[in-house]
């Protein structure tokens, strides 16, 4: 199987779900399902003994790199976990020569978190036999998080045939969105993007996606419906005149979900900004996946690290 | 002319410069392509002490030239020496050598040095560098003081200094009260402004064309809007003030229309493309290798991102989307666009060794631009008189100079194999920089001999040791 589209040079990368086929998304479900019910049964395999794992995020994060951490653990790998505000990443040592030097140390897989789109492709071209798999890029991809956006959604709703999925917001410089996009259409629904004109434009014609202005056309009949975060600082003055217009347009309440679509289920990539994107008693209803998506997100990310060691040997 | 000898490169090639003794051979069975004279005939090209006559002495060599293309010699308007300030990534030496290498007799240095060339002693100081160059130096000087668009450079003074031109590329002057002033101010020089059309509020920090390559990609992407409304607004101010306004490297659709309209009109205004806009696409940025022409460079699926984000592809303005490609080759096939200009931008490797949006834009092109060209002729793009055209007369008519095969006419002039191919390489680049995503092509067109002002600049192997 392929990991990063066609080329057999990128096999051994995880470098993003664009380009992957139904088959090869569905098996990576599949494997995350199998260590899903692996680990609750206390019956984890060890695929990443003697394997060192480095984890260089460049950028902040929790929830990826705490689940990143602990797949690769409790398979059995030796987990490092670079530092960059001590490493020489912040005295200017470039990307290029930081991946070289952890793939000369030993280390087998390297997690990487960049906030430049395309960072992990320049990494990927400059190692030798050390993976690459992206935790997230710039406004790219997050190849990951679209996985477990994907088998929650399977698990919920049985399969993603047919299935009508919204996202709202700031899509179009949304890594989360953006790999989304790719992973579901692929696995057969259909996406409707919904927000400001500057935030999903840009996604008009793409396969499988609807773009649709106004929030409650785009609600309406959705099986699933994914809030993106917006980002604060730079909210206002990009894609809106400001925060308040965004949340009058787009922002997901209880009332409109139920107007529009009463039996979608809610999705959130974390962390919410509660008030602005979904109201409080949203993040916390029957209806809120929200815990599950994060739940998913060991599972996923031992299949991808197990799958990526194999595919290096 | 053995001073530069550079063994191993093509066929034993070498470097001559402009103070060598001037050339005399003769080249039997030639195809002469001469645009200026609208002719392009097979026969003998004799160069006799430098100048192109009708037959010559029997002590002058002979040299077979059956298959070879004889055109006057390229005029690059838009090439990035770096000198003074970046000769890490390229110096008057080997960016001229590069020029002769790719059959270019004249560049035209930008002003976008440290610092930039925007005082006369500067301009003097550089064209009395470039005497014994590869190729003839012209110097587009800075069209306002330190390029800030604030106030502007003595202009008089400095084409009395020898420029041929002021610009501030790299970026517009974003004032149009400074643009309409330095219009106005030049229309009775007879020099142009080279405007660099871009709206820098609208392009942002951006580093691609919008479109869906930049969306999949996730690039920060400037709409085509950002060029065209400069140009709009320059042929507005061209029009009221009567300077002449140069549009250089264009890359969009969207400002070919307002200058067909200009020109129709009578508006002074002139502008020039680039190799890579005119072949390269947004699709290479997301690692497609297909010319614009070319069946593949259109579609979704086909797109292999094995080799997407490679920095060689970040250029300003920034590589265009096929259907914008196509229409900038038709503008130059119809005349719209005057003259192919490389612009010609080395940069150290550091500098795109680094995640795209964090590298420094700009790809090389003196020594690609004739094989982009022919491929382009092979593929039945445009004609050949079409593009030794853009690539010689009328360049160089726009900064003064004329091109000829004629006799009597001083030989400047580029002989190549249309036929021949070679593979673009760190050891067969003439360049101080490797920057551009074509390393490790192959390109048509063998540059054979490279003749400036008289003189042998570039001889692989064709007429040999003098």
């Amino acid at each position: 199987m392929t990991l990063a589209g066609a080329s057999t040079a990128a096999r051994r990368h995880l470098l993003d779900v664009d380009g992957w086929s139904r088959t090869e998304l569905e098996d990576m479900l599949d494997l995350a399902v199998e260590m899903r019910t692996r680990r609750a049964a206390g019956d984890l395999p060890d695929p990443l003994r003697g394997v060192t794992v480095g984890l260089a995020f460049f950028e902040n994060s929790t929830r990826t790199r705490v689940s990143f951490e602990l797949a690769a653990r409790e398979l059995g790998a030796t987990v490092t976990d670079l530092s960059v505000a001590g490493s020489s990443v912040a005295k200017g040592e470039s990307l290029i020569d930081t991946v070289r030097t952890l793939e000369r140390t030993g280390i087998r897989v390297i997690v990487l978190r960049h906030a430049a789109s395309g960072a992990p492709y320049l990494a990927a071209r400059a190692l030798e036999y050390a993976a690459i798999v992206n935790a997230g890029d710039g406004t790219h991809a997050h190849p990951t998080q679209a996985l477990l956006d994907a088998l929650t959604l399977r698990d919920t709703l049985g399969s993603l045939d047919g299935a009508r999925i919204v996202i709202v917001g700031d899509a179009v410089h949304s890594r989360v969105a953006h790999s989304n996009l790719h992973a579901l259409t692929t696995l057969g629904a259909s996406v409707v993007l919904t927000g400001p004109p500057a935030w999903v434009r840009a996604f008009d014609g793409w396969p499988g996606v609807t773009v649709e202005p106004e929030l409650e056309a785009a609600l309406h009949g959705a099986d699933a419906v994914m809030a993106l975060r917006v980002q604060l600082e730079r909210a206002a003055g990009s894609g809106v005149p400001s925060l308040a217009e965004f949340i009058a347009g787009w922002g997901l309440t209880a009332e409109r979900l139920d107007g529009a679509c009463p039996t979608a289920w809610l999705m959130h990539p974390g962390p919410a900004n509660e008030g602005v994107e979904i109201s409080a008693e949203l993040s916390t209803a029957e209806r809120s996946l929200i815990g599950r998506q994060v739940e998913n997100g060991v599972p996923i990310r031992m299949a991808v690290l197990s799958r990526v060691v194999e595919l290096g040997h | 002319m053995d001073r530069f000898d550079l063994s191993g490169r093509t066929g034993g090639a070498r470097f001559g410069s402009l103070t060598d003794a001037p050339a005399s051979f003769v080249l039997t069975g030639v195809r002469m392509v001469d645009p200026a004279a609208d002719t392009d005939v097979v026969g003998d090209l004799a160069v006799i002490g430098g100048v192109i006559r009708s037959d010559a002495a029997p002590d002058v060599p002979r040299i077979r030239g059956e298959g070879l293309v004889a055109a006057p010699g390229f005029c690059d308007l838009h090439a990035h020496l770096r000198t003074p300030g970046g000769e890490g990534a390229e110096t008057i030496e080997s960016g001229t050598r590069a020029a002769a290498h790719g059959g270019f007799t004249t560049v035209c240095a930008m002003p976008n040095t440290d610092p930039a060339l925007d005082e006369p002693l500067r301009v003097e100081g550089l064209l009395a560098r470039a005497t014994d160059a590869s190729a003839r130096v012209r110097v587009i000087a800075a069209a306002t003081r330190g390029r800030e668009g604030a106030d502007l450079t003595d202009h008089r003074a400095l084409v009395a200094a020898g420029a041929v031109a002021v610009s501030d590329d790299g970026a517009a002057i974003s004032s149009a009260a400074v643009t309409r002033r330095t219009l106005l101010y030049l229309a009775p020089l007879g020099v142009a402004l080279v405007e660099h059309a871009e709206d820098t509020g609208l392009a942002g920090g951006s580093v691609m064309r919008s479109g869906p390559i930049a969306t999949r990609l996730g690039l920060g992407a400037w709409p085509a809007s950002a060029e065209a409304t400069i140009v709009e607004r320059d042929l507005a101010l061209a029009a009221e003030t009567g300077g002449w306004v140069h549009f250089t490297h264009l890359s969009t659709a969207a400002a070919l229309d307002p200058i067909r309209r200009a020109k129709a009109a009578g508006t002074r205004v002139t502008c020039d493309v680039t190799p890579h806009h005119l072949a390269l696409t947004d699709r290479w940025v997301a690692g497609d290798r297909h010319f614009a022409w070319e069946a593949g460079a259109d579609g979704w699926s086909e797109l292999d991102l094995t080799l997407a984000y490679d920095s060689t592809c970040r250029v300003n303005p920034p590589l265009p989307s096929t259907a914008d490609a196509r229409e900038l080759m038709a503008a130059l096939a119809d005349g719209t666009i005057d003259a192919i200009a490389t612009d010609h931008a080395p940069h150290p490797q550091e500098r795109k060794a680094v995640p795209f949006a964090e590298s420094t834009p700009g790809m090389i092109g003196l020594e690609t631009a004739l094989g982009i060209g022919l491929a382009a002729v092979a593929a039945g793009q445009l004609e050949l008189s079409t593009l030794v055209g853009a690539l010689s007369a009328r360049p160089a008519g726009l900064i003064g100079e004329s091109r000829s095969l004629a006799v009597d006419e001083t030989a400047d002039l580029v002989i190549f194999d249309p036929a021949g191919t070679w593979m673009v390489s760190r050891e067969t680049l003439a360049s101080g920089s490797t920057n551009t995503p074509l390393l490790a092509r192959e390109l048509p067109g063998l540059v054979r001999l490279t003749v400036a002002s008289g003189r042998i600049t570039y001889d692989a192997g064709l007429i040999g040791p003098a």
